[in-house]
């Protein structure tokens, strides 16, 4: 049993670096995650957060500090036995394109030998629970829609209920309005099930919907860890301007003063365009 | 006498020399799929390796068929039958389209898909079996197809060294300079490569609309 507090973070990153082919991508990176939260890695292309991720369950090892998992540096973990204990979850789904809906969710049981009642049953209770009809167990992900494929995507991350979730841009392919639901569902999930949550995204909207902290990285730096309401606060210059950035375009057209030509040849364009 | 006519008053000669015909092309693709695909899987696992393995394959397709064939009749260890040896020489030649085909198959699988799979906690083995074959599957028979099709074609040469097959009519036309014999040889192993060409397309598109649903 453990006790209803534990102290030990469910992932430690301690100083962390990593370099790849003598490029740092992420430097002396320290941070923490618990059971029961989640943490949004926020930050644009290339500024680490997908390293990170990957670091967390060993796709690619620290050339310098460590990286705890469960207490336990993930040079010292079977990878496999790590990986089975983290449920991923990428952008489209990463779903196997010859595997039916059913045998995609049930991947991790499988292999770690469930029966086949009891993987049956999962993937039943895995689906209503990402909100999809069971009548889709039979069905091939190129026959799903992109928002179906997403929630497989879920429930497969989900199907041996791992202590640990991560999502790379998980719901980065999708139109805003299936977008925007998935968050909330998401958001809801996630408060039943008291995992520890990575979620990376470039997103602000986003990292504000599901966060209950924001890391927000730059150029593979950590450079504020701040719970959502200290974020949305902070007068860290980057965090203003990407603050700045996102509620700029949700005024109507992006007219912002750093790119006057582009504004002005998307204008000249409606104008220029013949009548009906 | 023409052609029919020679055909019916042989036919047990025909089929046999076509049975033959289809266990030397038919042993001889077994042997370079048994070879010719763990080497295109290992060579999409050491990199370093694809070269020389592609290059070796390539450069025992450019030896003349005739030639080839030649060579090996003084090699003590295959023994004394000659069917061993053509079978040896064909194998050979179907390699390449086995190995590049096995090696581009997984080299085309999507790498996310890959990763994804890795990061789920599969082994390298089920890896292997459960996501990249599979979704190589399509082009890996694409590559038996085309070796079937060449080693039915060049195993007519087998007769030259006297391992039989459908060659021996053509090589006995040749000699008596009658057409009807050479069809005789000609004839079927066109409609053999045909039907092997045909089936294993068949098998190719299921494979690839197998993933392709949509």
């Amino acid at each position: 049993m453990t006790p209803p507090h534990t102290p030990a973070p469910a992932i430690q990153f301690d100083d962390v670096s990593f370099r790849l082919n003598g490029r740092p991508l992420l430097e002396n990176l320290t941070l923490s995650v618990y059971n029961g939260e989640t943490l949004v890695l926020l930050g644009r292309s290339g500024s680490g957060k997908t390293t990170t991720l990957k670091l967390i369950n060993a796709l690619r090892l620290p050339t310098q500090g460590e990286v705890r998992v469960s207490g336990r540096p993930t040079t010292e973990w079977d990878p496999i036995r790590l990986r089975r204990g983290i449920g991923y979850v990428i952008q489209d789904g990463g779903l196997f394109p010859h595997f039916t809906v059913e045998r995609n969710i049930a991947l991790v049981p499988r292999i770690e030998g469930w029966s086949r009642d009891r993987i049956h049953a999962r993937v039943r209770e895995l689906l209503s629970l990402v909100g999809l009809d069971a009548s889709l167990a039979s069905r091939y992900p190129g026959e799903l829609s992109g928002g179906q494929r997403q929630r497989v995507g879920v429930a497969r991350a989900l199907a041996a209920d791992p202590p640990i979730l991560i999502l790379d841009e998980a719901f980065g392919a999708l139109d805003p309005i299936t977008r925007s639901g998935m968050q909330k569902e998401f958001r809801a999930l996630q408060q039943k099930m008291q995992k520890a949550v990575v979620f990376v995204t470039h997103d602000l909207r986003e990292a504000m919907l599901l966060a209950d902290r924001i890391a927000l990285m730059e150029e593979g730096r950590l450079i504020v860890d701040l719970t959502v309401e200290e974020f949305s606060k902070s007068q860290h210059p980057l965090v203003r301007a990407y603050i700045e950035a996102f509620s700029g375009s949700t005024q109507a057209g992006s007219t912002d003063a750093e790119s006057p030509p582009a504004a002005a040849t998307e204008t000249g364009t409606t104008h220029t365009r013949p009548p009906q | 006498m023409n052609f029919w006519q020679f055909m019916i008053s042989n036919r047990q000669q025909v089929v046999e020399l076509t049975l033959e015909h289809i266990t030397l092309a038919g042993v001889s693709t077994l042997i370079a799929a048994a070879i010719g695909i763990p080497l295109g899987i290992l060579i999409t696992r050491s990199p370093n390796l694809s070269k020389p393995i592609l290059g070796s394959a390539n450069v025992i397709q450019t030896i003349p068929s005739l030639a080839l064939f030649g060579f090996l009749i003084p090699a003590p260890w295959i023994g004394d039958r000659a069917s061993r040896l053509a079978i040896l020489a064909l194998a050979l030649y179907c390699l390449l389209p086995l190995i590049r085909n096995t090696y581009a198959g997984i080299r085309s699988v999507d790498p996310t898909i890959v990763e994804a799979g890795r990061a789920m906690g599969l082994t390298d083995r089920q890896l292997l079996f459960q996501v990249e074959l599979p979704l190589a599957s399509g082009v890996i028979v694409a590559g038996i197809r085309l070796a079937v099709v060449l080693s039915i074609g060049l195993a007519t040469i087998a007769a030259a060294i006297g391992a039989g097959g459908l060659g021996e009519f053509i090589f006995r036309g040749l000699a008596m300079v009658n057409n009807q014999v050479i069809l005789a040889g000609a004839v079927p192993a066109a409609l053999l490569a045909l039907a092997a060409d045909s089936l294993l397309g068949l098998l190719e598109r299921r494979l690839n609309s197998l993933h392709l649903k949509s």
